[in-house]
């Protein structure tokens, strides 16, 4: 199994074990992730606005460039997922942005959303199969009682996303029982953890931070995973009660296939 | 056309949103997690974007306090999706000359040794043009 893969500004600087232990467990489970050349930031948010054309070039690019390499296209980070499957969603959907894209970039060959963009945990569940990395599963993390906090980019919108479904999502939750742990659903799992507006204003990621703490807290969780570098920061830097660890899933896969350093 | 009118039919069109289609229900600004934050509610975006009211919209913080979590979008029974509303007119905001709501200035006192680029990336793409 071969993909391109799109690590992301962040998992080469702040973020550097999300990327690590994604590698790393690719490997234990036979996939090679390819790392696109020359890759460029995502921008980190979607450009929401109907008028916005240059601020998703760097998507299509690498979505070009996974289309030429014949491969489909797997990405970690939340918001890189976010932006370059919304990107592709326009590229296959909305003329004006296929028209603008395409006349300003020319491409060898005109790109119109062909390439499959897949995020990791989508990779691991539809190619790879939760019963597989069950198999080969060397230390089980038995006992531990882990809360998935998906956060809102993995699965909003959903229309666009198609990743799972946005108010009861389950990926996560197999994701973790594949590991040998125990999942715990608590309510707010999929509420926002305060993202980017902690640049304008860190109390308010407190605010959101400290709620889904607390949620997590009082249905029994004892530690959290996360797919996003800024909910990463923001829970572990702006919460102030109920201080519950937390981790990139893919440092506990790599734990639980026995390749964690 | 007034200028009042021009300035709608500019959101409308940045933003692809209908606001004739919403009913009311107030589900968007009771799912917000921003709402205590906001001076004016998601909903309140809606209705005052389709009365033309939009000055108090232009010089209120409720425009820095969006997620865009896409929580309002998601659960709107009526598609109207408020959130792309916002952006809407944030952006007729900061696309202004001399409007950026964050310049590189502002970074370092905002800087910690944790935050990742993501936040910094994020933050300038939302706040400023």
């Amino acid at each position: 199994m071969n993909f391109s893969y799109y690590p992301g500004c962040t998992l080469k600087t702040k973020a550097k074990d999300l990327d690590k232990y994604a590698v790393e467990s690719a490997k234990a489970l036979g996939v090679t992730l390819d790392e696109i050349g020359e890759w460029q930031c995502c921008g980190g948010v979607y450009p929401v606005a109907k008028d916005e054309i240059a601020t998703k070039l760097s998507s299509v690019r690498t979505l070009v460039s996974a289309r030429d390499a014949g491969k489909d296209l797997v990405t970690v980070c939340s918001a890189c997922h976010n932006v370059i499957k919304r990107v592709n969603y326009d590229m296959q959907h909305d003329e004006n942005v296929q028209l603008k894209v395409n006349n300003y970039a020319q491409f060898e060959t005109p790109y119109h959303g062909e390439t499959n963009v897949l995020h990791y945990l989508e990779m691991l569940r539809d190619v790879v199969g939760f019963d597989k990395i069950k198999e080969k599963v060397t230390n089980p993390l038995t006992g531990r009682k882990i809360g998935a906090y998906y956060g809102c980019l993995l699965l909003r919108p959903s229309k666009e996303m198609a990743f799972d479904d946005p108010e009861n999502p389950t990926i996560m939750e197999d994701f973790i029982t594949a590991l040998g742990a125990t999942p715990v659903v608590y309510a707010q799992r999929n509420e926002c953890c305060g993202g980017y507006v902690t640049v304008e204003d860190k109390s308010f990621a407190t605010k959101r931070c400290n709620a889904v703490m607390a949620s997590a807290a009082e249905y029994g969780v004892e530690e959290l995973i996360t797919a996003c570098p800024l909910c990463m920061y923001n829970l572990k830097e702006n919460s102030t009660d109920h201080q519950l660890p937390v981790h990139y899933f893919t440092e506990l896969l790599a734990e639980a296939l026995g390749v964690k350093e | 056309m007034s200028e009042n009118t021009n300035l709608k039919e500019s959101i409308l069109r940045t933003s692809g949103v209908n606001p004739k289609k919403c009913m009311k229900c107030g589900k968007c600004s009771g799912t917000c997690p921003a709402f205590d934050e906001m001076e004016y509610h998601p909903h309140q975006f809606v209705a005052m974007v389709e009365k033309g009211n939009i000055e108090p919209l232009l010089n209120s913080k409720s425009l820095y306090y969006c997620l865009t979590c896409f929580a309002c979008v998601e659960r709107c029974p009526r598609s109207v999706e408020p959130a792309k509303l916002v952006e809407a007119v944030r952006l007729e905001v900061i696309r202004q000359q001399n409007q950026n709501h964050l310049t590189a200035n502002d970074i370092p006192a905002k800087l910690d040794s944790e935050i990742p680029q993501q936040a910094l990336v994020s933050a300038f793409r939302k706040y400023a043009k």
